[in-house]
């Protein structure tokens, strides 16, 4: 009986060993508050377990850094592959000697009295916090519709795609023009298979600017460093897509004019199917526009920061890209029982997956509802890794590193106030 | 001479639009709204539509006085032409609501418009509503919007105000992406 198992007591669970959860831990082991970081596979397990192999970093190898450790090989420049990538984290986690227990799923984690219960399948914990460092990506995002698509498609996801080989001849229709979306419509098609690419809301960014890699831009010109109080509207921000960016040791643009130039169809966001017949959206051009004046503001913005800070003339000239090239009369329909099309892939997102939460701080979107990764109505209970956290770059590797501190921080405070409160608890 | 800079006034009220979003997000079952026409046919393919109630914030609400639309057809469709056709109602609905927009825009973002007018044309094969040819569509082929606006700012920003319209108008997602409908008969 579960019920019955002896619980382990500690102060602090980590649900997760990725480089939040052990970024948090780093932080707590400072503290000297007792903790443990529980992980269903192995150290960095997403990263080994939900990627395609061509992926790498979106971040060149000089931003992949953690509390106390960063990334010291001949390539500042270069971006990881996911070998490298786990490497770096395992690498991580043996440099603080993390409490890591692998091979250990949470199967519930709920409120009792003094804190929360974690049950797994290898035992049980008790703890007066629990940090939610499980990742903001293990579910991919279907759109509802997904259900109708003709049972001859073979419906792919990111998380399950490896490489296009795996994929059955025939045309690929990619729904969703994000980082995700962009790196796997370019590619299959260069596997020698047709590709439609449904495009609905999208972030453009080149990959360098001026000659210097936009991540850098990002980063001085203090983009990434944007708090929740710089962000006027949070809901638009905490649901931007992931940007039009690839890794890759040339460090080429991969945007939709590249996609245009490559052979790869536009059309617009996959609105409906009717019938067998997928229906895009006429707003293609509309969606273009916008992303092509966003861009150009964020540009304007590094041009600003590049005249204050005065290395402007030290830099390339300016050139902008040129506009998104929409074509006439974008193809709004797409028959998907003609045998033409023979995969999909639904690169539309991803969530988390609280399936195992049973605390009730979801809102009615199943999204966690807290205040910078203080989670609402659940005192001790802590979220880290989740799109805008505390700031733009709290999804990003380096950005694990403040929002670790600010969290562990704010539990430090909790942890102490719960003692004051009952100095027999045993909190370490 | 110190000069008072005049507030921005495009007559939206950006901070209710702001302040209910706020409010329907925490209550969104008060989001849901049914807009409502009434449509009585008069003689040919002439009808006549009256606009009065609507549902919305969780009851029944009613415009300040109800409105009337004649729709026909022209001349040259051997009609009596006692009113637009309905797909340039449709025209009107894009129009009205894309320019709307772009007051709202125009006020979040603090610039004030001068003058916005707008040309709508669709472009239609009459072939297909008459059956003439299966392979036209009925509806339009494409839709083309051009905007003049005067506004204190710059083209960018004003380019601006004009596509952030169309991300966030019902009529544009209603003309672009498919939706249901129902008709029923009794």
């Amino acid at each position: 009986m579960t019920g019955s198992r002896r619980a382990v007591r500690t102060t602090t669970v980590i649900v997760g060993a990725g480089h939040t959860g052990l970024a948090v831990s780093h932080f707590l082991t400072q503290r000297s508050i007792a903790h443990v970081v529980i992980e269903r596979g192995e150290v960095a397990n997403a990263w080994r377990t939900q990627r395609w192999d061509s992926l790498r970093l979106l971040t060149p190898n000089w931003q992949s850094r953690l509390p106390g450790y960063a990334y010291d090989g001949d390539q500042p420049d270069g971006f990881m592959t996911m070998p490298e990538v786990i490497g770096f984290i395992d690498g991580y986690a043996a440099a603080i000697d993390a409490p890591v227990l692998t091979g250990t799923t949470v199967t519930s984690v709920r409120q009792v009295d003094g804190g929360y219960r974690v049950e797994t399948d290898k035992g049980v914990f008790e703890a007066p916090t629990v940090m939610l460092a499980s990742g903001a990506y293990n579910r991919a995002s279907l759109p509802a519709i997904a259900t109708e698509v003709p049972e001859t498609i073979t419906n792919v996801t990111p998380l399950a795609y490896r490489r296009p080989a795996d994929l059955p001849d025939g045309a690929v229709l990619v729904v969703g023009a994000s980082a995700t979306g962009i790196q796997l419509a370019d590619e299959i098609h260069r596997s020698g298979r047709p590709v439609t690419l449904a495009v609905g809301e999208h972030v453009r960014m080149p990959r360098t600017y001026r000659g210097l890699d936009v991540m850098w831009w990002m980063d001085r010109a203090g983009v990434l460093d944007e708090g929740l109080d710089d962000i006027d509207d949070l809901i638009r921000g905490r649901n931007i897509p992931s940007p039009q960016l690839v890794g890759t040791p040339d460090r080429s643009t991969l945007d939709l004019n590249a996609l245009t130039d490559a052979g790869i169809e536009l059309v617009g966001r996959l609105s409906a199917l009717r019938d067998g017949v997928a229906l895009f959206s006429g707003s293609l051009r509309n969606k273009c526009e916008l992303a092509d004046l966003k861009l150009a503001r964020l540009l304007d913005r590094f041009d600003e920061w590049a005249l204050s800070t005065g290395i402007d003339g030290d830099l390339e000239p300016p050139n902008r890209p040129a506009p998104t090239r929409v074509a006439a009369d974008p193809r709004l329909k797409l028959d998907l029982r003609g045998g033409e099309i023979s995969t999909i892939v639904w690169a539309t997102g991803f969530s988390a997956d609280y399936s195992w939460l049973e605390v009730p701080v979801l809102d009615r979107k199943g999204r966690l509802k807290h205040d910078g990764g203080v989670v609402t109505g659940a005192p001790g209970l802590y979220a880290i890794g989740l799109n805008l956290l505390r700031r733009r770059k709290s999804s990003f590797i380096h950005g694990a590193e403040d929002d670790a501190r600010d969290l562990t921080d704010h539990l430090a405070a909790f942890v102490d106030g719960v003692a004051r409160r009952d100095p027999a608890a045993p909190v370490t | 001479m110190a000069t008072q800079e005049t507030p921005i006034d495009n007559g939206v009220n950006v901070q209710a639009l702001l302040d209910a979003r706020n409010a329907l997000t925490d209550a969104p079952e008060a989001a849901q709204f049914t807009w409502r026409a009434n449509t009585e046919w008069q003689r040919g393919t002439h009808s006549n539509s009256t606009i009065e109630t609507f549902f919305g914030l969780g009851g029944e609400q009613t415009h300040r006085s109800s409105f009337s639309y004649d729709a026909d057809h022209p001349e040259v469709f051997a009609s009596e032409d006692n009113g637009p056709t309905p797909v340039e109602f449709v025209l009107v609905g894009l129009g009205a609501c894309l320019t709307a927009g772009i007051a709202a825009v125009a006020q979040n973002r603090g610039i004030q418009l001068n003058s916005v007018k707008a040309t709508i044309e669709g472009n239609m094969d009459i072939l297909g509503i008459l059956g003439g040819d299966p392979d036209v569509r009925n509806g339009f082929n494409d839709i083309k919007v051009k905007y003049q606006i005067d506004a204190d700012a710059s083209p960018e920003e004003i380019q601006g105000l004009v596509a952030q319209s169309q991300k966030r108008s019902a009529v544009f997602d209603a003309i672009t992406n498919p939706t249901n409908i129902t008709v029923e008969v009794n």
